[in-house]
C-alpha cells in the first residue's frame, strides 16, 4: 500500500529524511515516532505529494510519487499538523469545499455523513473559528475522510488536545482501523501508538527500528515474568538460577523478575519448582515495558 | 471548472465576512462616484471664474474644440474624474488578492488545500477571479451611476464627449486589464511574504501609476485622449502577460509550504 525505497529529502545542506525504506501493507495502522524535527512531517509531505523527494522512490497504492501525484492526491486523505480550517466559514461550508475539490459524487450527503459520525451535525452552521480544539480536530479528520481515501495520513492527530478530546479522536481512529484503511500516524503520544498501531517505526532523520509494539519490547528488553510471592528467600532464587532457560533473575521486594524467551512454555515448570521449594505464589504476570521506555531507550542509544 | 468555482465561492464567502475588505469594496466606489458628481455640480461657478481668467483654448487645448466655456469646463471636469474609474479596478482587488495566499499561509489552511487534487492553475485562477470579478463589477456599476448622474447635470453635447469611444474603452477594456495587473501583482507579493499587512501595503504600490496619470492630467502635463488610452491599454496588456507568468512561477508549492514562518 505504501512503499518507499531510499526516500531522501534535503533542504539545501540540511538532510531531513535519509534513505527511508518502508513497506506498509493494506489495512495496517502504522505508527511513525520520532522527536521534534526528526523529519516526520517532511516524510508525510513527500508521501502526499506536497513536496518532492530529493532522491529515492515512493509508491502509494499503485501510484508513484512524482509521476502520478494527482492520482495519489485523489486517493489519500491527510490530517495536517494543524487543522488549517477556514475559521470564518461554517463546519458545513468547510467540508463542502473539500468534498467538491475531491470530486466526491454526492458532496452534501457525504458531508452530512461525516458531520453526524463525528458528532458535529448540531454545530454545522457555526463558524469553525468558534469550535474547541477537539472539535476543530474532528472537523479536520472529517475533511481528510470525505472522499473515502484508502490511505490516511494523520500528523499528530491528538497533539494539543485535552485528554477528553484526545480520547474522542483516538476512539475514532480505532473505529477506522477496522474498516480496512491503511493509516499512517505520526505521533508523540507513545501510549496512543501502542494502543492503535500494528507496527511502529522509530525515526530520526533515518529509520532506527520498525516492528510491532510487542516485537520492539522483545528486541530491547526480552521477555520477563514477575512472580509475586508472600515472602522471598535466597533458596527460591537458587532454584530458578539452575534452570538453563532462565536468563536473568532479579529480586525486588517480594517479587522475582525472571527473564526468559518463551514464558508461555516455561512458566508452568518454573511455578512447579518454586512451589516445591516452598514459595507461596500470589500472582504471576508478564512485565510490560511501556513504549515510552522503548522509545527513550532507542533515542538514548542513538545519542 | 468546478474546482475553480469552488475556490471562487470559498474566497468570496471568506473575504466578504471580513469587514475591512467589505468596506474597501463598497466604500471606495461610493466615494469615487460621489466626488465627480459633486464636482460636476460645482462647475458652474468654476466656469464663470474661468471665463474671466483665460481663454478655453489656451487652458484645455484640443479638449474644447467646438465647445463654449461652460461646456468646456464640464468636459474637462468629466475627463479628469473619469480617470478615477481606472483607480477603482486597481484599488479594489488589491485587498482581496493580497490576502488570498498569505491569508491561507497564516491560517495554515494552504497545506490541506494543496493536498487535494486541485492544480496550481485552478487554484490561482479561482483566487484571481474572486478578486477580479467584484472589482470590475464595482467599477462598471459606479461608472453607470456616474453616467446617470452626469446625464442629469450636463447637456447633450457635453454628455456626448463623456461617451467618447476612448473613455468607454478606458472603462470597459483598460479597466479590466488594470484589474488583472493589480491582481497578478498582489498574488505574486502574497506568495512571497508571510504577513497579510505587508502583502497589502506592497500590493498597493500598483495604484501609483494611475495616480500619477491623474495628477498629470490635472496639472495639464498630459491630456488623456484616445491615443493615451490605447497606449495605456497596450502597455498594461503586455504587463499583464508578464505578471501572470510571474505570479504562476512564484507560486511554488514546496517553497510556500516549507519556508513560511
Amino acid at each position: 500500500m505504501i512503499k518507499t525505497e531510499n526516500l531522501t529529502k534535503k533542504f539545501n545542506s540540511h538532510l531531513a529524511v535519509d534513505r527511508l525504506t518502508l513497506n506498509i501493507g493494506e489495512g495496517e495502522v502504522f505508527g511513525f515516532l520520532g522527536p521534534n524535527g526528526a523529519g516526520k512531517t517532511t516524510t508525510i509531505r513527500m508521501l502526499t505529494c506536497l513536496i518532492a523527494p530529493t532522491a529515492g522512490k515512493a509508491q502509494i497504492l499503485q501510484y508513484e510519487v512524482g509521476r502520478d501525484d494527482q492520482m495519489i492526491r485523489r486517493n489519500v486523505g491527510v490530517l495536517t499538523e494543524t487543522p488549517g480550517l477556514y475559521d470564518r466559514l461554517s463546519a458545513w461550508q468547510n467540508l463542502l469545499i473539500f468534498a467538491r475539490l475531491y470530486e466526491v459524487e454526492n458532496p452534501e450527503r457525504q458531508v452530512e455523513k461525516y458531520l453526524n459520525m463525528l458528532g458535529l451535525w448540531e454545530r454545522r452552521h457555526d463558524p469553525a473559528g468558534t469550535f474547541s480544539k477537539g472539535m476543530k480536530q474532528k472537523l479536520a479528520i472529517a475533511r481528510a475522510l470525505l472522499h473515502e481515501p484508502r490511505v490516511l495520513f494523520l500528523d499528530e492527530p491528538t497533539s494539543g488536545l485535552d485528554p477528553e478530546a484526545a480520547k474522542l479522536v483516538r476512539d475514532f481512529i480505532a473505529e477506522l482501523r477496522g474498516k480496512g484503511r491503511t493509516i499512517f500516524i505520526c505521533t508523540h503520544n507513545l501510549d496512543e501508538a501502542d494502543r492503535l498501531c500494528d507496527r511502529i517505526a522509530v525515526f530520526k532523520t533515518r529509520l532506527r527500528v520498525v516492528d510491532t509494539p510487542a516485537g520492539l519490547r522483545r528486541q530491547l528488553y526480552g521477555r520477563k515474568v514477575v512472580f509475586h510471592l508472600a515472602q522471598t528467600a535466597d533458596s527460591f532464587i537458587d532454584t530458578l538460577r539452575h534452570i538453563p532457560l532462565v536468563k536473568e533473575i532479579q529480586a525486588i521486594d517480594n517479587k522475582l523478575v525472571v527473564a526468559l524467551d518463551e514464558p508461555e512454555k516455561h512458566n508452568p515448570d518454573l511455578i512447579r519448582r518454586l512451589v516445591q521449594a516452598g514459595a507461596d505464589i500470589q500472582f504471576v504476570g508478564e512485565l510490560r515495558h511501556s513504549l515510552e521506555d522503548i522509545y527513550l531507550q532507542l533515542i538514548r542509544d542513538e545519542a | 471548472m468546478e474546482k475553480i468555482k469552488t475556490i471562487l465561492v470559498k474566497e468570496w464567502r471568506e473575504v466578504f465576512k471580513n469587514r475591512l475588505v467589505l468596506f474597501t469594496v463598497a466604500f471606495l466606489p461610493l466615494i469615487l462616484t460621489a466626488i465627480p458628481l459633486i464636482s460636476l455640480a460645482a462647475t458652474g461657478d468654476f466656469g464663470e471664474e474661468l471665463s474671466n481668467s483665460a481663454s478655453p483654448s489656451e487652458f484645455f487645448g484640443d479638449l474644447c474644440v467646438g465647445l463654449g466655456e461652460m461646456d468646456c469646463t464640464q468636459v474637462y471636469t468629466l475627463s479628469l474624474f473619469t480617470i478615477m474609474f481606472m483607480i477603482l479596478p486597481v484599488a479594489i482587488p488589491v485587498t482581496i488578492a493580497a490576502y488570498s495566499i498569505v491569508g491561507e499561509k497564516t491560517a495554515r489552511s494552504l497545506e490541506p488545500l494543496l493536498a487535494t487534487p486541485i492544480t496550481t492553475t485552478e487554484l490561482l485562477v479561482g483566487k484571481a477571479l474572486a478578486a477580479i470579478i467584484p472589482a470590475i463589477l464595482a467599477t462598471w456599476i459606479s461608472f453607470g451611476i456616474y453616467l446617470f448622474g452626469a446625464r442629469l447635470m450636463v447637456n447633450d453635447l457635453v454628455f456626448g464627449r463623456l461617451l467618447a469611444p476612448h473613455w468607454l474603452a478606458a472603462v470597459l477594456v483598460v479597466a479590466p486589464l488594470l484589474t488583472l495587473m493589480s491582481v497578478s501583482f498582489a498574488m505574486m507579493v502574497s506568495s512571497r511574504v508571510s504577513d497579510p499587512r505587508v502583502a497589502e501595503q506592497l500590493s498597493a504600490l500598483v495604484i501609483l501609476p494611475i495616480v500619477f496619470l491623474m495628477i498629470g492630467q490635472s496639472v495639464g502635463f498630459i491630456l488623456i485622449d484616445q491615443r493615451v488610452i490605447w497606449l495605456l491599454g497596450g502597455g498594461v496588456a503586455v504587463l499583464d502577460v508578464i505578471l501572470v507568468y510571474l505570479a504562476v512561477r512564484v507560486f511554488e508549492r514546496e517553497t510556500i509550504l516549507t519556508r513560511w514562518k
